[in-house]
């Protein structure tokens, strides 16, 4: 039986990604969303936008404060997901499913395998 | 005397000592809160609440501020500060330091007021009730009970006597079910007008009830000895329509009913006529501009401050953070945000702040530098949401 979320990696701030040929889907983890709180506004990045690994491009609203959103690799913004900009409680409610992100195409694939597996950043979360 | 201000962010926990807790404290790790550091002390900002409670109310700062607009929320505010003036003509001696006609306050009643200092800025804002003709009750802010309890001791005579009240703490019950509640618990606290003060028992728990909040809902806070504080939560919370709230919806509530933060929208240089209080001073002290600042705010009356706190309605839907900075039409800087986030009873971000006064009208059309985006914004009326308070 393959792991849990084989095929999904993970950042340190708490972004995880799913790579579909050179297309890459970004969203917040679920503890991200848990330490948030409840999410009132969300800022997508444009589209085209060539965003490069660790720089900030979307922002997150709680009722209490903005996080950033970092790209976790380098690339080209191709798809934006309007549904959390007008409901940003599905992030809440389904934040590594529904309430995705946003698309980028990936300038180096071979990247994604850098990043966190599930057992790492379960690991890592043990730290915090 | 001197003393070490208290920065204004007061998340910040000076010099890194140990967190200060309340009496409550074990009380809210058992219900599920979230706590943080808030001016010194360890403080639940949001619940996730468990079994009954969740039943009610499922945690987090947009459900417990929706709650306590729509039943009654329980508010642990230990961390402010307590203490009685007691002494011959106490009220007389005390308007040195406020603007606020304190004589005219009758046994029973309190009245929000200002420390004020000589140039007219605000030391910290306050509520003063009157217990007795010759004493009376105050509640300050957390992050200032060093710095005003250091400035009374040092600008009253030594005819009167102040006596801080470690040993109590101060639960904050709020919304439009608490006289329902209370009428079950406390029916003579129920008699109480808005800003009416008396000693109460509530279920057996002698306590200091005063009608009066800060969410703009009728509610009542309540002064109780430290040791039956967590008795008298848990037997508040028993009450179908009562949850715990944080220090997060606290925030959204007060914000939405227009009242200052201190240390966000009022601080030692900002004064009651920027800020909008000119209806805390007294008539009777408007004739004699015997107060600390009386000149400096005169002078604004007279002649107009330069600077206006307003309310602010961001026309999207990003929210707009304190030291957001508020540009006019014409591109000129026109003031900054010194509170601001989402209402959750309108749904909508909300801010307040302050502008240049030929931008302060309301209806104006401003621009919000966010991000660094110029968002589109318009100075609104405040309250957001209209208080509620028994009259």
């Amino acid at each position: 039986m393959a792991a849990k979320n084989a095929d999904r990696r993970f950042t340190k701030d708490h972004e995880w990604v799913v790579l579909d040929g050179d297309i890459a889907t970004v969203g917040i983890t679920d503890h991200a969303q848990e330490q948030l709180g409840d999410l009132v506004h969300v800022d997508l990045p444009q589209l085209e936008r060539e965003v490069a690994e660790g720089e900030s491009c979307a922002v997150v609203e709680s009722v209490k404060a903005a996080s950033d959103i970092f790209a976790p690799l380098a690339g080209k913004v191709v798809e934006i997901n309007e549904t959390i900009v007008e409901d940003p409680s599905i992030v809440n409610s389904d934040a590594e499913g529904e309430g995705w992100f946003f698309r980028i195409e990936v300038d180096d694939p071979d990247a994604f395998e850098q990043l966190m597996d599930q057992d790492a950043y379960d690991e890592y979360l043990e730290t915090l | 005397m001197a003393q070490n201000p208290v920065p204004d962010d007061q998340s910040v926990n000076p010099g890194g000592s140990p967190l200060r807790t309340t009496p409550l404290d074990a009380w809210h790790r058992r219900l599920g809160a979230r706590m943080v550091p808030f001016a010194g002390y360890s403080m639940p900002v949001q619940y996730d609440l468990k079994d009954k409670l969740a039943a009610r109310c499922r945690g987090g700062v947009l459900a417990e501020h929706l709650h306590t607009r729509a039943q009654a929320g329980l508010f642990d505010v230990s961390h402010m500060g307590q203490a009685t003036l007691t002494g011959s003509d106490v009220a007389a001696v005390f308007e040195r330091l406020v603007p606020g006609d304190i004589t005219g306050l009758k046994p029973g009643r309190q009245r929000y007021t200002l420390l004020m200092n000589e140039a007219g800025g605000i030391i910290d804002d306050l509520m003063v009730a009157r217990l007795e003709d010759n004493r009376l009750f105050l509640v300050v802010n957390a992050g200032r009970k060093d710095v005003d309890f250091t400035h009374m001791t040092a600008n009253l005579p030594d005819t009167l006597s102040l006596h801080v009240l470690e040993d109590r703490a101060l639960l904050a019950l709020q919304g439009p079910a608490v006289a329902a509640v209370m009428q079950r618990l406390a029916p003579a606290a129920v008699a109480l007008p808005f800003m009416g003060v008396a000693a109460v028992a509530i279920a057996g728990v002698d306590c200091l009830v005063s009608r009066s909040g800060y969410t703009g809902e009728d509610g009542f806070e309540i002064s109780v000895p430290a040791g039956q504080a967590e008795a008298l939560a848990d037997r508040l919370i028993a009450e179908q329509e009562v949850v715990p709230i944080g220090l997060g919806a606290r925030d959204s509530l007060r914000l939405e009913a227009g009242l200052c933060l201190y240390g966000n929208d009022i601080d030692e240089v900002t004064t009651p006529v920027e800020a909008g209080l000119t209806w805390v001073i007294g008539k009777r002290r408007k004739m004699a501009w015997d107060f600390p600042g009386a000149l400096a705010v005169r002078d604004q009356l007279d002649n107009g401050a330069i600077r206006r706190r307003v309310g602010i309605r961001p026309d999207g839907r990003a929210p707009a953070r304190a030291q957001t900075t508020i540009v006019a039409p014409d591109g000129t800087e026109a003031g900054m945000v010194t509170s601001g986030g989402f209402g959750p009873t309108l749904n909508a971000p909300i801010a307040m702040g302050y502008v240049r006064r030929d931008l302060a009208a309301d209806g104006t059309k401003l621009e919000l530098l966010v991000r660094g985006k110029a968002l589109p914004a318009t100075i609104v009326p405040l309250p957001f949401v209209p208080h509620r308070y028994i009259r």
